[in-house]
């Protein structure tokens, strides 16, 4: 039970997919300049994050290991984050429209959020099991959340401050997070898993 | 004629057009794997040859792929050389292969690539596409190289592993910033970088166009 709840802890604060790993810095920098709709671009990714976990697991654990494939795991990795995105799409769109209306244009830019396929690939490489692996997902997604909100709060302030010209866009963006990542190091003296 | 389109077409990666510094395309390697030059050299190394060989096998053909599926196709086929890549390096540099870890797969969703077939190779001769992915490599190979210099430099005194800051303790007097090789460092440095350049160049820099 503790591991669990170390993986899961470990996963939104200490190793933070943005600010540890560098992971989908690209939404991070360009999307997020509103707490709300980084909010619901991190529900998104949380979303697709905790449900390719167990998918990619079963097929990693079923169908490439035991045929001898791992090869073809980026192949397939990709392959899957691809399909589900597209079906997860499709599926909202039917059931819920307002859900639909928040989630849904951030839904086909996920597919090359690397964040995504970086979880798939390091589940594998740690050797998790399926609910370790579902739960490493939820949690690299909430931190991913947490990260790209904080962000979006510091950028609406940003809007007042007097930015010199070269430094406006990208580079203050990318200033922001270094000072995000000094304070989220912090963190690092949890113990981890 | 014809040499000077080409010449154009390779020459606008190293600048003009510098994934990096202009564009802001593959962020993630760029910062998470420039904290030694070596590292940074073999990275950029690594997506230049993917990104070659993917240009060269999507501008051949070009015309087979179905628009409604051209995407999963192109990220198929990167997949593929990427896969190649990963096993060179396993079997041929086992340590750096180690130490650039799962970045090194990551490179099948790197966006400089899949922005250069959708944007150049999936429209133009091959000629064109394989000048346009030298530059392109190049540019983003160079930029790497750049950042993760200094970031060594003043991490560890070192370029490519060779000393040139004596750090204290060793006869000199230099002590290593041990923020330059935090991920910290890598986020200063890089956002720095971009805002000298574009100081300099009095053009701002691109908002990201891949995501």
């Amino acid at each position: 039970m503790g591991n669990l709840f170390l993986i899961f802890i470990s996963a939104v604060v200490v190793n933070n997919f943005v600010l540890k790993y560098f992971l989908g810095i690209c939404p991070f920098l360009g999307v997020s300049s509103e707490v709300k709709s980084s909010l619901n671009m991190g529900m998104a990714v949380t979303f697709v994050m905790t449900l390719t976990a167990p998918v990619v697991w079963l097929l990693s654990t079923f169908v490439l290991i035991k045929f001898k494939l791992p090869f073809l795991e980026y192949v397939t990795d990709i392959i899957v984050i691809a399909a589900l995105v597209q079906l997860l799409e499709m599926f909202i769109k039917k059931t819920s429209r307002g859900l639909y209306r928040t989630l849904g244009i951030y839904l086909p830019l996920i597919t090359t959020n690397c964040a995504i396929l970086f979880s798939a690939l390091f589940l594998v490489l740690r050797q998790y099991n399926i609910i370790q692996s579902t739960l490493f997902g939820l949690g690299s997604g909430l931190g991913f959340t947490l990260a790209i909100v904080i962000m979006a709060g510091i950028k609406e302030e940003l809007e007042f401050a007097d930015v010199p010209e070269a430094l406006k866009g990208a580079p203050i963006g990318l200033l922001i997070a270094g000072l995000m990542a000094l304070a989220f190091y912090g963190f690092v003296g949890l113990p981890s898993a | 004629m014809k040499e000077y389109i080409l010449f154009k077409d390779a020459l606008k990666g190293l600048w003009k057009e510098n994934p990096v510094f202009r564009q802001l395309l593959g962020m993630c390697p760029t910062l998470a794997v420039t904290n030694a030059a070596v590292y940074g050299l073999s990275m950029g190394l690594a997506t230049a040859f993917v990104l070659l060989c993917s240009s060269i096998i999507i501008s051949t053909f070009r015309r087979v792929f179905p628009h409604e599926v051209r995407i999963a196709s192109f990220v198929v086929i990167i997949a593929t050389f990427v896969t190649i890549v990963d096993l060179f390096l396993k079997g041929n540099f086992p340590a750096i292969s180690k130490a650039l870890g799962p970045y090194i797969p990551l490179i099948v969703v790197n966006c400089l690539i899949l922005g250069r077939q959708e944007m150049f190779a999936s429209k133009n001769p091959v000629h064109r596409s394989v000048a346009d992915a030298l530059g392109m490599g190049v540019g983003f190979t160079l930029a790497l190289i750049a950042l993760a210099s200094i970031r060594e430099l003043l991490g560890s005194g070192s370029i490519f592993g060779i000393q040139i800051l004596a750090l204290v303790g060793k006869g000199g007097g230099f002590r290593p910033w041990i923020i330059m090789l935090l991920p910290a460092g890598a986020f200063l440095t890089l956002g720095t970088m971009i805002g000298i350049s574009n100081f300099f160049t009095g053009k701002m820099a691109n908002r990201s166009a891949c995501h």
